[in-house]
């Protein structure tokens, strides 16, 4: 199977880094080679932080070369124009709605919140979906990062039912039924923006 | 599992029983790992140095050791790394270095490949997680054969990189006696005749360069011939998967012959390597000409298969999207009632020059905080405070985290008391090592592998070096706080604040019942004092909105707040502690 080229990004602390731990034991259970390249090291401290995960074949690169990932996951939609220039011509970018204000340094600029659009007109397929207020409404706004994931699982060919064993095996139990909620949300949302 | 799991697994099964390090990103992990495993005493050590002695006391008795160390920590270590090859190892010792290419979290760029040429050390470097666990075992093996210590240097790429291991079974190796001989062991005596002896071994391992079971060719196009080692190999199979591969699996010594023969099959060889021109300069000291490296691959920052393309063929990397859109940057910040933004925003008011050390406090230096000057590297800022008030500033305050203070903190402050030199230093306690992930020292009452221990009372240890003025203060009272810094300021001689509270990440702190604050928009004068905090829970907006689930109630911005707009969510009983 061709390489499928997966970039996970967002702001510290939104769970970058365990939604690409369960893709990646997604992709591994569902028989795949797979290799997930992350930056973390200050993740827990509001940074950008990103995480890639390849799978297929045969992975060589830990990061996916730019112009090459087939879906973008962005917990944040400023995250989304920072890593959208990894997304191959026409690609998929999978954007939570939801605004965090970075720590202004030199750059003054205002918040792009034109973003979406942009990555519209540059030929991307957006799909925007409000994980964060969903997470909120299922009553923890950190399972935003599931629900996502939950979005991106309708793009892929890994069975549903691997999905659900390794939710089952990764996520601690008195976390389970949230993520579990939060996994099938992402799903049900996202074919309903796509239909 | 990641490269540093990896590297525990093939030091487990290699037989290692004794583990040391200092945390330090992208190496902490591999201890942490091999800590859970049985069998092995794994432990963290004050700093790099004492854990490279440890593990040469341990080698020498006989015993497989494992000392883990970032690219930084091998400076702290150089003396003995530099020393320890005159003598030569007794159980095997092997030293992982991982450098942080693109300084994701480091303070310098800098490729440690060149210490094992300085201290003609075996250079070792895996190309991913399997080929680490593997190669670990080898490590062990070269290390006894030559009787050397063994340099085994990874990135933060190879270290962090999640890929598919093969785990194997412990080799259960027996000590070694260890045979005392002040010829081969009392080095500073006797270095001049080890000193022919060390050549002769590095001759010996260049013989075993030639045969090293990981420098290997693999064959492809005739026409297109690249030299390669470690992560860059992977961006090579990726950029060119017809190319004929020459990967090095070790480094230094390089395999002389080898190479020769290689190169002489290409008109050009490309050598693609990150970081500086490592094995280029080695072949070109081999004669070896017909050869295009740091020409096409930049020595700053990490490679990509994309750079690593673009070098070989030409094909323009795709450029971000920041010329037609405002990607603003998003650096780290400080966590919401980081007890470290209470003494910040205390140091703030007093206008006063602050040299900073390594850690999250470091963070400190950025907006809207700015209230760090100088930072450089470990331990330094107490040496540098005493330095610039010699050279006759005033006013200055060193701050220093706990673990970093234990490090390499602690003979500054010792100089300060013997030479007099008033420096006012504020020991940020959050009784942990924070930046790297909460790992243990000897100031938090336990070990790595969970056992308590006893704790060092700072208090005491700084009074008992001489320190004559010390004051213990809640970050929190940023009142107090400006008050106590103040005092220690107008101390004549050394003065210490030590700042007391537990970094809020820790799971205990995380545990604690929380009462969020919110802002009363009818009080509010808008005046924006409350955003100094640089709290990442305080929304601005056209008034300051509060994030009910960051906030930890730690009260700082209302503290901030001259108008008293900022309160708890719900009334409480018992009223905070509230220092305008």
């Amino acid at each position: 199977m061709a390489v499928k080229n997966v970039l996970i990004a967002g702001v510290g602390g939104q769970g970058v880094i365990l939604s690409s731990e369960l893709l990646a034991l997604a992709a591994l259970a569902d028989g795949q080679d797979i290799k997930q390249g992350e930056f973390h090291g200050v993740a827990q401290r509001g940074g950008a932080v990103f995480s890639h995960v390849r799978f297929g074949d045969r992975v060589h690169s830990p990061m996916s070369p730019r112009g090459k990932v087939d879906y973008l996951l962005a917990l944040e939609r400023l995250e989304a124009l920072r890593y959208a220039h990894f997304v191959k011509r026409g690609g998929t970018v999978i954007v939570n709605d939801h605004r965090v204000e970075p720590v202004r340094m030199a750059d003054t600029r205002p918040y792009p919140d034109e973003g979406n659009d942009f990555l519209q007109e540059k030929g991307f397929e957006v799909v925007v979906v409000p994980a964060t207020q969903k997470a909120i409404e299922l009553g923890n706004h950190r399972a935003a990062n599931v629900i996502l994931l939950g979005a991106l699982a309708n793009h892929l060919d890994i069975p549903i039912e691997v999905w659900e064993k390794t939710l089952v095996g990764r996520i601690p139990e008195r976390l389970l039924e949230l993520n579990q909620k939060a996994f099938a949300a992402g799903r049900e949302m996202a074919e309903r923006i796509s239909t | 599992m990641s490269g540093n799991e990896a590297i525990a697994q093939g030091a487990w099964e290699a037989g290692v029983s004794f583990a040391a390090g200092y945390p330090g990103t992208p190496s902490t992990e591999v201890l942490e790992s091999l800590a859970t495993y049985d069998g092995v005493k794994a432990q963290w050590s004050t700093n790099e140095k004492v854990a490279f002695d440890e593990g040469m006391g341990a080698a020498l008795g006989g015993i497989r050791t494992l000392v883990t160390m970032k690219h930084v920590g091998l400076n702290v270590a150089a003396d003995p790394f530099m020393v320890f090859p005159y003598a030569g190892t007794n159980g095997g010792f092997v030293v992982l270095v991982a450098d942080d290419p693109g300084m994701y979290s480091s303070q310098n760029e800098q490729d440690s490949r060149f210490f094992a040429k300085m201290g003609k050390v075996p250079l070792l470097e895996p190309t991913d997680a399997e080929e680490a666990r593997e190669m670990m075992g080898a490590a062990y093996e070269l290390s006894e054969r030559f009787s050397s210590p063994v340099m085994f240097r990874t990135t933060t790429r190879l270290a962090h990189t999640r890929g598919i291991v093969d785990p194997g079974s412990r080799k259960e190796v027996s000590r070694k006696e260890f045979t005392p001989d002040a010829t081969q062991y009392a080095i500073p005596v006797y270095a001049r005749f080890r000193r022919p002896e060390l050549e002769e071994k590095l001759n010996r391992l260049r013989t075993y360069a030639e045969e090293f079971p990981w420098n290997v060719v693999e064959e492809g196009d005739p026409k297109l011939g690249v030299v390669t080692h470690g992560i860059p190999y992977q961006y090579v199979k990726e950029a060119a998967p017809d190319a004929t591969i020459f990967r090095l699996g070790m480094l230094y010594p390089l395999p002389e012959e080898k190479l020769r023969e290689f190169c002489a099959r290409f008109d050009t060889v490309f050598v693609v390597e990150e970081s500086e021109g490592f094995i280029q300069q080695e072949m070109a000291s081999l004669g070896i000409m017909n050869v295009v490296g740091k020409e096409r691959f930049t020595n700053i920052g990490e490679l990509s298969a994309d750079i690593v393309a673009e070098g070989l063929t030409g094909t323009p990397v795709p450029q971000d999207f920041s010329n037609e859109i405002a990607v603003l940057p998003r650096p780290p910040k400080m966590c919401a009632g980081c007890p470290h933004s209470g003494t910040f925003s205390a140091l703030r008011k007093l206008k006063v020059l602050v040299t900073g050390d390594i850690g999250c406090y470091t963070l400190g230096c950025l907006p809207p905080l700015s209230a760090i000057d100088t930072t450089f590297c470990m331990g330094a800022s107490i040496g540098n405070a005493s330095g610039f008030s010699i050279a006759g500033e005033e006013r200055v305050v060193a701050v220093i985290g706990d673990s970093t203070f234990l490090h390499s903190g602690l003979p500054s402050l010792m100089s300060a008391v013997y030479n007099k030199t008033p420096t006012t230093m504020i020991l940020l306690d959050n009784s942990t090592t924070g930046m790297t992930g909460h790992q243990e020292h000897p100031g938090t009452g336990h070990t790595l592998q969970q056992d308590a221990a006893p704790s060092i009372d700072f208090e005491a240890l700084v009074r008992s070096i001489g320190v004559e003025h010390v004051t213990v203060m809640d970050p929190w009272e940023l009142k107090n706080m400006r008050r106590a810094v103040k005092d220690a300021l107008a101390h004549p001689g050394p003065a210490v604040v030590i700042a007391r509270r537990a970094c809020v990440l820790l799971p205990e702190e995380k545990a604690r019942d929380r009462i969020p604050y919110r802002v009363d928009e009818e009080t509010c004068i808008q005046c924006d004092y409350c955003y100094e905090s640089g709290c990442p829970a305080l929304v601005r907006g056209e008034y300051p909105w509060i994030r009910e689930w960051e906030c930890i109630g730690c009260d700082i911005c209302a503290q901030l707040c001259p108008v008293d707009a900022i309160l708890p969510v719900e009334p409480v009983t018992a009223a905070p502690t509230k220092e305008g």
